[in-house]
């Protein structure tokens, strides 16, 4: 990569006169029979010998991709950008006629002739919904991920991956209605019992009523998330170098040994990419926990109690009948909804950087 | 973003479906219908397409009718898009929208732009739909429930946590009620039907209920659940539950709903002809033919259901485009009409009284 800026300086100042066949990377070569004979100019091996640089026509083609992937590159930008000043153009006007203030205020009334919103509430529902869903999620999703890889007939393994992906084409609507109607009575249960003989915990007091829960909505969004993880993990084990496992069996480890000397270490920045990719779904998922949480606006680590609350699923409830300072206000949210998202990420990646020097430094 | 939208996807296919399987089962239908000559000529026949969108209160009597009409009239396409009054006059203002549905007559700010895409005339509300609002209930081993307005405010403010709390023994004498916790559910979208539910709170029980009126839910405690059918949902799903829903929803999940006590001190059943008592005694406070009223909730007259939902078409009486007029006034002309109104009664909705759907049929009949 490089090397092309020199190059196509070169092209620049005029040589004019070289090779064809130098215009295509290396492995193009193996397809020689592409080539219009009548392109190769009888004096040009003379003048280009091996390393000449290609004609000037080339280099047109060479130099209208550049343009083309430059704008599309830019294009990406601006879009970003406009849909940003948009968004922000939107938002600020709703936030100065919020007469309370934005991050603190428990609730959500736009609409009203003084409009009141906050988003601190949301935002932790937002987190919090994510953090446990992942919770539940990423111990099932690796072990099935290693057993589809590494323990589980090739054929069964094919079969179940097949299933597991199957899972992700689920639409989130389906998983929503399925959580209200069908699993909110099961975790009712679970949540009395948790209550009874854990209620000392904070997580697990109050007095219910239970169902529609926190606890609901990240169990429903820890099965949405399961596929993705699932799916990303078991291609990354799949692809550990056989030579390192059969060193490690070689060596005397029993699997399960080889699997965390060989196969987790390999697949770390696989694996911790693909709990990324679930924490962007389950940050951003509106349907599913708009219809499973009984939508309360306060900050509580109780998880069994029904309420809880999201950004995205605000969003849902209140779009319908807002008027334009109550879109302002969904608009702000959705803003801080994108700000979470990359706080997130960066932070999750500059853990992961920190780490790999670490494992990187140690190896 | 993306997996929102493969949830509208999925809705789309599922609502797709549901259609196509609604118009597979009705098929039969029309052949007999178009076969007897007058079925179909006592509808005002136009051809064009329409669109319109709002209120998703009407949406089951919208489907219904646009399925009626356009078996009745050839070349006829009409869109109702159920995406919220808000949206639906948001619509009609940009122009997007032909006529737009409403939980709610156009607010005073929003008249002078809806009337200005009406030439030469205004912007008119017609009430069109009655969707009674049911307060269903879900308590192991009762099976009827009075409620007095006060002590229905006083559940929903949180202020009676316990089925045999003595305000509720009051009403209901000779019952037994068990000393179940109170569960109340509520809508979390914001809704129509939650705006007229508060509103009848405020006006009925001042006293015990403090948080006015609104489309948003704003008492404390309680469980949100999206849309009626969530609410639904819950009260069917949970023991001591009691939730406020439209009426069909109550019906078509088999729910117990409660009798509500009106202004006459009775407490009355929710029936089509209940609720429209209501709707025959309530004031029209438009001018001319501008029908929006104002609902007594408060009601004195005898068996009324007094929670009861108007939901209007607003519409130009004047300055539509010619290619719309005919097929406006034709579709709203059979909603309005007796055979209209009557195909309503099985989607848990109540007819318009006679007073007042002779008054809308004259109404559409004047735009012009």
């Amino acid at each position: 990569m490089g090397d092309t800026p020199p190059r196509s300086a070169d092209a620049g100042t005029g040589a004019s006169r070289v090779i064809t066949d130098h215009a295509r990377p290396a492995g193009a070569s193996a397809r020689p029979a592409e080539d219009v004979p009548t392109s190769r100019t009888p004096g040009g091996g003379a003048l280009g010998g091996g390393g000449g640089l290609p004609r000037r026509r080339a280099f047109g083609a060479e130099r209208a991709f550049r343009g083309l992937t430059l704008a599309a590159g830019t294009a990406v930008l601006v879009v970003i950008v406009a849909i940003a000043v948009f968004l922000v153009a939107k938002a600020v006007p709703a936030l100065r006629a919020n007469t309370v203030s934005f991050w603190t205020f428990e609730g959500w009334f736009p609409n009203d002739p003084e409009p009141r919103f906050g988003i601190g509430a949301l935002a932790f529902g937002t987190v919090l919904s994510a953090v446990l869903a992942l919770l539940v999620a990423v111990p099932v999703a690796l072990g099935i991920a290693l057993y589809l890889s590494h323990y589980a007939p090739r054929r069964l393994g094919n079969a179940l991956g097949f299933l597991i992906d199957l899972l992700a084409a689920v639409p989130s609507v389906v998983f929503g209605l399925w959580g209200r109607d069908y699993f909110s009575g099961p975790v009712a249960d679970l949540s009395a019992w948790l209550n009874r003989y854990f209620g000392w915990l904070p997580l697990f007091g109050g007095d219910g009523p239970y169902g529609a829960s926190m606890l609901l909505g990240a169990l429903v969004l820890a099965i949405m998330v399961l596929p993705i993880i699932t799916s990303l993990s078991r291609e990354v084990f799949r692809q550990t170098p056989t030579a390192n496992e059969e060193a490690a069996l070689a060596l005397g480890a029993t699997r399960w040994e080889m699997i965390r000397t060989a196969v987790l270490p390999y697949g770390r920045p696989g694996v911790i990419a693909a709990v990324m990719l679930g924490l962007g779904r389950a940050l951003g998922e509106t349907i599913a926990l708009a219809l499973t949480l009984g939508i309360t606006f306060n900050i509580s680590f109780n998880i069994i109690d029904n309420g809880g609350n999201t950004i995205a699923a605000n969003i849902a409830n209140a779009f319908g009948e807002a008027n334009d300072t109550g879109r302002g206000a969904l608009i702000a949210s959705g803003l801080m909804l994108f700000a979470i998202t990359l706080i997130v990420n960066i932070t999750a990646r500059a853990i992961i950087h920190r780490r790999r020097e670490f494992t990187e430094s140690a190896a | 973003m993306k997996l929102q939208r493969h949830g509208t996807l999925a809705c789309l296919a599922l609502t797709a479906t549901l259609a196509l399987s609604a118009c597979g089962s009705d098929n039969n239908e029309p052949a007999g219908a178009s076969a007897s000559g007058p079925a179909s000529a006592a509808a005002n026949c136009a051809t064009g397409t329409l669109n319109a969108q709002g209120s998703s209160a009407q949406k089951n009597a919208m489907a219904e009718w646009i399925k009626k009409y356009q078996q009745q009239c050839q070349g006829v396409t009409i869109n109702y898009e159920p995406s919220g009054s808000g949206a639906g006059i948001q619509a009609f203002i940009a122009g997007t929208a032909d006529f737009a549905g409403s939980d709610s007559a156009l607010k005073d700010e929003e008249k002078p732009k809806a009337d200005a895409k009406c030439v030469g005339g205004a912007a008119i509300n017609l009430p069109m739909v009655i969707g009674p609002v049911a307060v269903a209930f879900n308590v192991n081993g009762v099976d009827n429930l009075q409620l007095k307005p006060a002590t229905l405010a006083k559940i929903f403010a949180g202020k009676i946590t316990k089925w045999d709390d003595a305000a509720i023994k009051a009403d209901n004498p000779g019952a037994a009620l068990p000393a179940t916790a109170i569960q109340t559910v509520h809508r979390s979208d914001s809704s129509g039907t939650t705006d007229n539910f508060t509103d009848f709170l405020t006006k009925t029980s001042e006293a015990d209920w403090t948080f006015g009126k609104a489309k948003e839910w704003k008492a404390p405690g309680g469980t949100g659940a999206k849309g009626s059918d969530g609410v639904a949902s819950r009260v069917k799903g949970a023991d001591g539950t009691i939730g406020y829903m439209e009426w069909s929803f109550a019906e078509n999940s088999g729910l117990k709903i409660a009798k509500i006590g009106n202004g006459a001190g009775e407490f009355a059943e929710l029936t089509a002809e209940s609720a429209g008592k209501t709707i025959a005694g309530a004031e029209i406070v438009g001018q001319g033919d501008d029908l929006k009223m104002k609902i007594d909730y408060n009601t004195k007259e005898a068996g009324a259901y007094p929670i009861v939902l108007v939901t209007y078409e607003i519409v130009c009486s004047k300055g539509l485009a010619a290619d719309k007029l005919p097929l406006v006034k034709g579709f709203l002309g059979y909603t309005a009409s007796t055979e209209g109104q009557a195909a309503l009664t099985e989607l848990g909705y109540a007819p318009l009284p006679e007073s007042v759907r002779a008054k809308v049929e004259t109404a559409v009949k004047n735009i012009a």
